[in-house]
């Protein structure tokens, strides 16, 4: 028997791409209106992005941030939890790991700094996303209520903690983590792109793993899918909505290592600002696959940093523009994709197995 | 006598062609059934012929004029006299049933309910099915909401109705009534089409019978219907007969015992036992408790009083310690609630079964492996275990529900929740011979229908809720009087003495 794309899987491609060649046909309308030729921005941007060292790897530093943002959307959204709170899950890793990375000596070596300003990051964002997921299952609040609120509490607790314990003298900087902590940059031409990308890369497997090879991920999905029947065959559904938020949670606090371990080094206010919010993009244009949240967060990175990279010809609103156009698009290919699939749907077809 | 409907259709979806040639002719004033299995094209015919769905090729002419099928819709339907009723209905849930009747047909945008209401609720007592106007479709039971949407299409000026399995859902009693209303409407002139697939139903009401098999028509009779003739023409094969089965004897032990159990005010103190390798069966009327009941033993709700699954006192536990224990679970909505229609089917034959895929990484092996024995042993078509169970017929998606909770191991209690309902003759079989064979191999079978004639073919024991009480029963030997069926019925009306089983 050969494999074949389930039809599923076929019209979720066709949603992502559909929902991208309507991104650029509104982004080339969006430059036609503003005068310059689209075909030479486009090019311009795909030139600055591949040939120029630091524009690609500035692409692969916003990239890293929105895979793990994004997972952590994706993951939920496979469970059937719209995570909005990506983004204050992210700012509570982004604080735990940068307190923790400078409060250990400053001898620590890496084989134990590393893991410990991970375990923060990731351990920060947890604590996050587990109080959406118990408030989610055990006292049935709505998640994307309790986690925009929460991204607002997470964000005014940060910048009230920073200012009254981390900030240095007039700055908005707190204390430099610890050298062991720090994680190298991939010397692509002083740019911010760092081996956390390797982590990025780490969960997008695991979780693609998990998702399809495990009991774990088979019981999400269900419960994603049809918690009632989820339920019947004796999944706790809350059980696994608490698991699933708490691992989104910590996916989010895992960007850190981006920001803070391997860029900056210390916390910042509003450092990675808006990594969250845009990894739900991510994750609904990556329709929710881990290998696709990968795709699709190097498809925004490339949007992002080649925008700055063009900047000089288009302003960079534009650029910002198009991630909401990508979203935007997504949402209607996909009720598009869905409603040709269900106007063609099929009675019991004797398909033979090719 | 004049012609309301001649129909020739032909109708693809995607490459797949679910009618070729079909053919109807109904003669107007009659009650026309069409019959066939799950997945023969009984729907697609009738939403073809009501404007519904497009045809790809064709001939339809109403009333002996012809129409262009290619830009037939229903409005144009409507237009001409064709009312349709389908078989989930399709009422807005959250609109009352005078909104639901002008919705798309308002004439102007303000909105004038009275007169419709009121001509409504006259037409309905005219003819005999009473409708509220006013009552919201979502607090109306299944047999209320179709009433409504069979005045609502009279009131349209429908001259030929057409109801795609309007039984499925229904009570035995809201069956003989409705079937009670389609001969009166028939006798007034109306032109009637019944999508079903009960042949008593055929029997009691068809004056003419087509049947459609794999998208043909393979039959028509005219006149006092050959039941026999009809199922054979369905299935194309004489039809399976059941395998009687053996009493347990009377000092078997008990599979599953229910004592007390109540939920809410739905259900009220119940209590029965299942022996192992007895099959008991649950009547009533729906709406009388079956629901809670089954939910209860399951753990899916909260519930007063004690369960024992085997030994074991199962009130407590989690809906999973309970599937440990040796309970199967067949549940009343496969579409929600049984089945993960997005998954494939080695997926949903494997759901949270441990046993087959290994406590945390999934043996894909070892899921394939049980696929195929379950499709085997199931007759599951497409025999694909990569199929999306969302593309399967009802019948099929009801066997991988069957295929997934018969299989567990160390069974020893299955409860069944209208297992066969909106299922084909062929699966149906299919589908008792593996209820059959849970208890032969030593389970209790506890099984919930509204189908009065599967409880009489499975059953060694029938009990009959009525609003959340058990108010009577029969036994083995009461079974086989030719007085079963209304003595049954008595009960489930409320129209005997209560007396236990």
């Amino acid at each position: 028997m050969s494999r074949r794309i389930a039809p599923s899987t076929r019209r979720e491609l066709e949603a992502a791409a559909i929902a991208l060649l309507a991104s650029v046909a509104v982004g080339s309308l969006l430059m036609v209106i503003y005068g310059v030729a689209p075909g030479r921005v486009w090019l311009a941007m795909l030139e600055e992005t591949t040939r120029d060292p630091y524009a690609f790897g500035e692409m692969l530093y916003r990239a890293t941030g929105l895979v793990l943002c994004g997972l952590s959307v994706a993951l939920a959204l496979d469970a059937g939890l719209f995570n909005i709170g990506a983004e204050g899950q992210m700012t509570a890793g982004v604080l735990a790991c940068a307190v923790v990375g400078a409060a250990l000596p400053s001898d620590t070596p890496s084989f134990i700094a590393i893991p410990i300003c991970l375990a923060a990051a990731a351990g920060g964002g947890a604590a996050i996303g587990a109080l959406v997921g118990v408030l989610r299952a055990k006292r049935n609040a709505h998640e994307v209520i309790t986690s925009i609120m929460l991204n607002y509490i997470v964000a005014g607790v940060a910048l009230w903690i920073g200012n009254a314990v981390l900030f240095r003298g007039g700055t908005t900087r707190g204390g430099q983590i610890v050298d062991g902590a720090k994680l190298p940059d991939l010397g692509l031409s002083g740019s911010a792109a760092n081996w956390s990308i390797a982590i990025a890369i780490v969960m997008v497997v695991l979780l693609a793993w998990l998702r399809s090879r495990t009991t774990w991920g088979q019981a999400w999905r269900a419960v994603g899918r049809d918690p009632e029947a989820a339920r019947s065959v004796g999944i706790s559904v809350g059980r696994i909505q608490i698991m699933v938020m708490t691992g989104a949670g910590a996916l989010a606090g895992l960007a850190a290592a981006n920001f803070v371990m391997g860029h900056k080094h210390a916390f910042e206010e509003g450092l990675g600002r808006n990594t969250g919010f845009i990894g739900i993009s991510v994750a609904l244009l990556g329709r929710t696959n881990p290998v696709g949240v990968a795709f699709a967060a190097i498809a925004l990175g490339f949007l992002s940093a080649g925008g700055l990279a063009v900047g000089h010809v288009v302003p960079k609103e534009l650029t910002e523009m198009l991630q909401g156009v990508v979203v935007l698009a997504v949402a209607i290919s996909s009720v598009w994709v869905h409603r040709r699939a269900i106007a063609g749907e099929r009675p019991p077809s004797e398909k033979v197995a090719a | 006598m004049t012609v309301a409907i001649e129909a020739r259709v032909t109708k693809r979806y995607g490459a797949r062609e679910v009618l070729h040639d079909a053919t109807l002719t109904v003669r107007a004033g009659t009650v026309h059934a069409l019959v066939g299995e799950n997945g023969a094209g009984k729907s697609t015919l009738v939403k073809v012929i009501a404007g519904v769905v497009r045809a790809e090729s064709g001939a339809l002419a109403v009333a002996g004029k012809s129409v262009v099928l290619g830009s037939w819709d229903r409005k144009q339907a409507r237009a001409a006299g064709i009312g349709i009723v389908q078989q989930h209905g399709a009422s807005a849930q959250t609109l009352s049933v005078v909104e639901n009747a002008v919705l798309g047909a308002e004439g102007g945008p303000v909105l004038s309910l009275a007169g419709p209401a009121a001509k409504l609720r006259a037409l309905g007592a005219q003819i005999g099915l009473p409708i509220d106007p006013a009552a919201r479709v979502e607090d109306l039971g299944l047999g209320a909401a179709q009433r409504a949407e069979i005045v609502a299409a009279l009131h349209h000026g429908a001259t030929t109705l057409i109801l795609d399995e309007p039984t499925a859902v229904l009570a035995p009693v809201e069956v003989e009534s409705l079937l009670a209303t389609l001969r009166a409407l028939a006798a007034e002139g109306k032109t009637i089409v019944i999508v079903t697939h009960k042949l008593d139903e055929v029997r009691a009401v068809a004056d003419a019978v087509t049947v459609l098999r794999d998208g043909s028509t393979v039959a028509t009779f005219e006149g006092t219907p050959d039941v026999a003739a009809i199922a054979r023409a369905m299935v194309g094969e004489e039809m399976p007969r059941p395998m009687p089965l053996e009493p347990p004897p009377p000092t078997a032990p008990r599979a599953l015992s229910v004592d007390t159990l109540s939920v809410g005010r739905d259900l009220s103190a119940v209590s029965l036992d299942v022996k192992r390798g007895e099959i008991v069966g649950v009547a009533g009327v729906d709406g009388n408790g079956q629901r809670e009941l089954v939910l209860a033993i399951a753990g899916l709700v909260k519930s007063r009083g004690t369960v024992r699954i085997g030994d074991r006192d199962a009130s407590r536990d989690s809906p999973a310690r309970r599937l440990a224990a040796g309970l199967a679970h067949i549940p009343e909505d496969r579409q929600h609630g049984g089945l993960i229609a997005d998954l494939t089917v080695a997926e949903n034959l494997a759901l949270n079964r441990k046993d087959i895929t290994g406590r945390f990484q999934i043996d894909r092996d070892a899921v394939r492996r049980n696929a195929v024995k379950r499709i085997a042993e199931l007759d599951i078509r497409p025999a694909d275990s990569d199929a999306i169970v969302r593309e399967l017929s009802g019948g099929n998606q009801q066997k991988v529900v069957v295929g997934r909770e018969l299989s567990r191991p160390n069974l020893r209690v299955v409860v069944a929740a209208q297992p066969t309902r909106g299922v084909d003759l062929g699966a149906v079989a299919k589908l008792h011979d593996r209820l059959r064979a849970a208890a032969k191999a030593g389970a209790g079978v506890l099984v919930v229908s509204a189908d009065l004639d599967e409880l009489l073919a499975l059953c060694h024991r029938i009990v009959v809720l009525l609003r959340g009480r058990v108010v009577g029963g029969l036994a083995a030997d009461e079974l086989r009087a030719a007085s079963a069926r209304e003595q049954l019925g008595l009960f489930m009306t409320g129209g005997a003495k209560e007396g236990a089983a």
